[in-house]
């Protein structure tokens, strides 16, 4: 008979730094910011006893207890809309989604009261709106979303999504710390990946909001992507290089604001982009990204802006579907030939 | 035969998990779905059943050790009868373990539908669901991806390449801009032969186009290429025991500024036939004196520079450029002239020509053509020429029709220079053959900005000035 168990033990506070996955370096931020400012607290559906769904928030309990680590029912409305009223009280809540795809529950909240109580009355919401996405896990249609097109087009949210253990970290700060509210996207397939595992500083650091990072330097193509697409951009490009294809691979880390001039640089170098996304294709990031470079880059480019994402179908459940479903390395390599060959 | 026994994931996010204990000992036989071994994980720690009955043949692992998800941690030597499932997972009647647990502490009793879900589709699994079945080693069914069907789609695809060909991008177009280059006479490397910006860029770093790159002005552009007047684009091929050589750079930039000269430039062509006795006489007089006063020798050509400077300030026209719909006149007079080698053309240009005596002039135009055959010219020695003179006399070419240097206006041509019998009359009036030594000078000009009474203007007096043979030496 298989059974599980909930761990006895007491989850130790995280260290200050050292080495971390990406799951640690999310947990590492969130219990220093609370350390750091009676204000911040975390709210959301099993994050309290058991921890979160993920484990993000492992521990919180014991060490800040029930009143800043609010264990929630099942209501994605309810959370949103406490995290809202808090803020607006002066709180900095962190409003958990167990699984990013039951932030549609909560999207009246977020569009029509947090992302405009700032342009309505100069009340600032300054709370963070976090949770795991991403595909690719075998979770199926219901747990495997990447929600940031749905919030792209509302004015007065930004949305970050980090692809390293350091940027986990310094944007969980930074969003935690800002005056407006934040979407956290986590992607799920990244939390505990042994290669994303990395030596965090034990100083306090933040990660600008706003700013793209050149996770690769290259000269012959640009691939524009983020979170867990970055290590599908960065194989690819590994294997281009073998073909004598130097390509440069941007991390976008903020996708609300986009970081345009990081974006137009890689532009006016390479002169050939391809932008890389796990959400479908239609109406997804890759379509503003393009357009943006159009009109503002069209006279450096060399060949057509071309997007690599995923079909236009829910995430299928069985596992050969949802490769195919999904851009793998190699859709990356024939559309990188095809554009350089162009 | 044997079964592999894996390590399971237990929850999507998880990568790797700790061996605890193992329940049975190698050797001993374990039954399916009975407890093999336990784990820990991030998330849970749970006892792994056996995925078939068997022997227990192999531990790969110690208790404590640490591996990635689907590792096999171990082997059954199974039952002919248990041969499904490979992975151990735990079973499917079962509760999963995060579901136990998240029902336990923190939801609850059962997690009820959200009401928003009730409806005839089920609602959506909030519990996450815990290991994935084993991965399977099918690929996809192969279909036409979405591009690929886009493009069979795309009926246009004949008129897609031409444009490819011709206006390439939006880059190389804005580099061909700026360096004056023609896209459309280059041999592109891309798709449908498009040029694409390393095609551009090495063939500007070639040098191919230097001379061309002085072209500012957009109404200097070519005019669109027409079939017509690019007889280049017909295709030639090699027959056998033909040979094929590599044109050199020197070659392409000439072959290049010759085609655009001939297009931008509406070419005219007027010879007039100049009396140089009284030159030849001089030359005559002065030949000795003059080397051992400046080392060089004196020849017709500095006469004929000093009068065309002459021409030039006085019908400022020929000293001119086009740009768009203005006309710039130069202020200084840079003289170009042609010296043939054997391996192609130059054109070193005499700087402000007209601040310089005979002597000057034999001095400048020797060092040049002395330094252009022995490569020893320096690249503002070549560039800048505002009129260019040309000697296919030298030859024994009668007279041509030169091709304008580009972006200048006009060119002459010098003749062979040679005794011929010509009717000459007398202060009486009397008409009688005399031996003298004449030249044509052929001037090619832009009729898009001068005149051909300009023209005959300009030449006459070039000619007024030889004839009378009033230089000072």
């Amino acid at each position: 008979m298989s059974t599980a168990v909930k761990k006895e033990h007491k989850s130790a506070r995280p260290e200050r730094g050292g080495k971390a996955t990406l799951v640690e370096a999310i947990r590492q931020g969130i219990w220093e910011e609370m350390e750091r400012d009676p204000t911040v607290f975390v709210i959301g559906e099993d994050v309290g006893a058991y921890g979160g769904a993920f484990k993000v928030t492992d521990g919180l309990i014991d060490e800040f207890g029930k009143e800043r680590v609010v264990d929630t029912p099942i209501s994605e409305a309810a959370i949103v809309g406490a995290a809202c009223g808090a803020a607006l009280m002066g709180m900095r809540p962190i409003a958990e989604f167990q699984f990013i795809d039951f932030i549609s529950a909560g999207f009246d909240l977020l569009t029509n009261y947090a992302a405009k109580c700032r342009y309505r009355w100069g009340a600032n919401v300054a709370a963070v709106f976090r949770g795991p996405c991403g595909s690719g896990v075998r979770s199926g249609p219901f747990h495997s979303l990447n929600a940031e097109s749905f919030f792209l087009n509302t004015a007065g949210l930004k949305i970050v999504e980090p692809s390293t253990a350091y940027d986990a970290k310094g944007l969980i700060k930074a969003a935690i710390r800002d005056p407006d509210p934040v979407l956290y996207f986590e992607h799920k397939k990244l939390y505990r990946l042994p290669r994303l595992r990395e030596e965090l500083p034990a100083d306090d650091y933040v990660v600008e909001i706003g700013k793209a990072r050149v996770s690769r330097a290259g000269r012959d193509l640009s691939i524009i992507t983020f979170g867990a697409m970055v290590l599908t951009a960065l194989d690819a490009a590994e294997e281009l290089e073998k073909e004598g294809l130097d390509v440069e691979v941007i991390d976008l880390r903020t996708l609300a604001p986009l970081d345009k001039p990081a974006i137009l640089a890689s532009v006016r170098k390479t002169n050939r982009v391809i932008v890389l996304h796990e959400a479908s294709r239609t109406g997804g990031i890759g379509g503003e990204i393009a357009a943006i470079i159009a009109e503002e880059a069209f006279e450096w480019l060399d060949a057509p802006v071309v997007r690599v994402a995923s079909i236009d179908t829910p995430v299928p459940y069985s596992p050969p579907l949802e490769d195919y479903y999904l851009p793998q390395t190699k859709d990356v390599l024939d559309a990188a030939r095809k554009l350089a060959a162009y | 035969m044997s079964t592999e026994i894996v390590m399971p994931q237990m929850g999507e996010s998880i990568a790797e998990g700790t061996i605890t204990k193992w329940l049975k000992k190698v050797g001993e036989r374990v039954e399916r779905d009975e407890p093999l071994f336990e784990i820990s994980t991030d998330k849970v720690d749970a006892e792994i059943p056996s995925p078939a009955a068997g022997t227990l043949t192999e531990v790969r692992f110690k208790e404590g050790e640490t591996v990635d998800v689907n590792t096999v941690v171990a082997v059954l030597d199974g039952d002919a009868a248990s041969g499904n499932g490979a992975a151990a997972k735990p079973s499917a009647e079962e509760p999963r373990p995060e579901q136990t647990e998240a029902g336990v502490v923190a939801t609850p009793p059962a997690p009820a539908p959200q009401p928003k879900a009730e409806s005839t589709e089920p609602p959506p699994q909030r519990q996450q669901p815990t290991a994935p079945p084993p991965p399977v080693e099918v690929k996809p069914i192969l279909s036409p991806t979405v591009e690929s069907r886009h493009e069979k789609e795309d009926d246009s695809e004949t008129s897609a390449a031409d444009l490819r060909r011709t206006k390439s991008s939006p880059l190389v177009r804005k580099i061909a801009e700026e360096h004056g280059v023609d896209i459309a006479k280059l041999e592109g490397t891309g798709l449908s032969g498009r040029v694409t910006k390393n095609d551009i860029l090495s063939f500007i770093e070639s040098g191919s186009s230097g001379a061309v790159a002085e072209r500012k002005s957009p109404a200097a552009a070519p005019p669109s290429a027409s079939p017509a007047l690019e007889p280049a684009a017909v295709p030639v091929k090699p027959m056998a025991g033909d040979r094929v050589e590599q044109m050199s750079v020197m070659r392409k930039k000439i072959a290049e500024h010759m085609v655009l000269s001939r297009r931008t430039s509406a070419h005219v062509t007027t010879v007039y036939e100049i009396d140089m006795t009284r030159i030849a006489k001089l030359r005559d007089e002065h030949r000795d004196s003059f080397y051992q006063r400046t080392g060089t020798k004196l020849t017709y050509m500095p006469f004929i520079f000093q009068s065309v400077n002459n021409a030039l300030r006085k019908f400022p026209i020929f000293n001119a450029q086009v740009s768009g719909d203005q006309i710039i006149f130069k202020q200084d007079i840079n003289l170009g002239m042609a010296v043939a080698l054997d391996w192609g053309l130059i054109v070193p240009v005499i700087k402000r020509a007209d601040d310089l005596s005979i002597s000057g002039l034999a001095r400048a135009a020797n060092d040049l053509a002395e330094r252009a055959r022995t490569k020893q010219l320096k690249p503002d020695e070549v560039a800048g020429g505002t009129f260019t003179i040309t000697n296919p006399g030298v030859f024994g070419g009668l007279f041509g029709t030169p091709i304008i240097n580009q972006p200048q206006l006009a060119i002459l041509g010098v003749g062979k220079i040679e005794k011929r019998a010509k009717v000459l009359t007398t202060a009486e009036g009397d008409d009688f053959v005399g031996v003298r030594w004449m030249a044509y000078f052929a001037l090619s000009f832009d009729h898009r900005v001068i005149d051909g009474a300009d023209a005959e203007r300009f030449l006459a007096y070039i000619k007024e000035l030889l004839e009378a043979g009033d230089f000072p030496i």
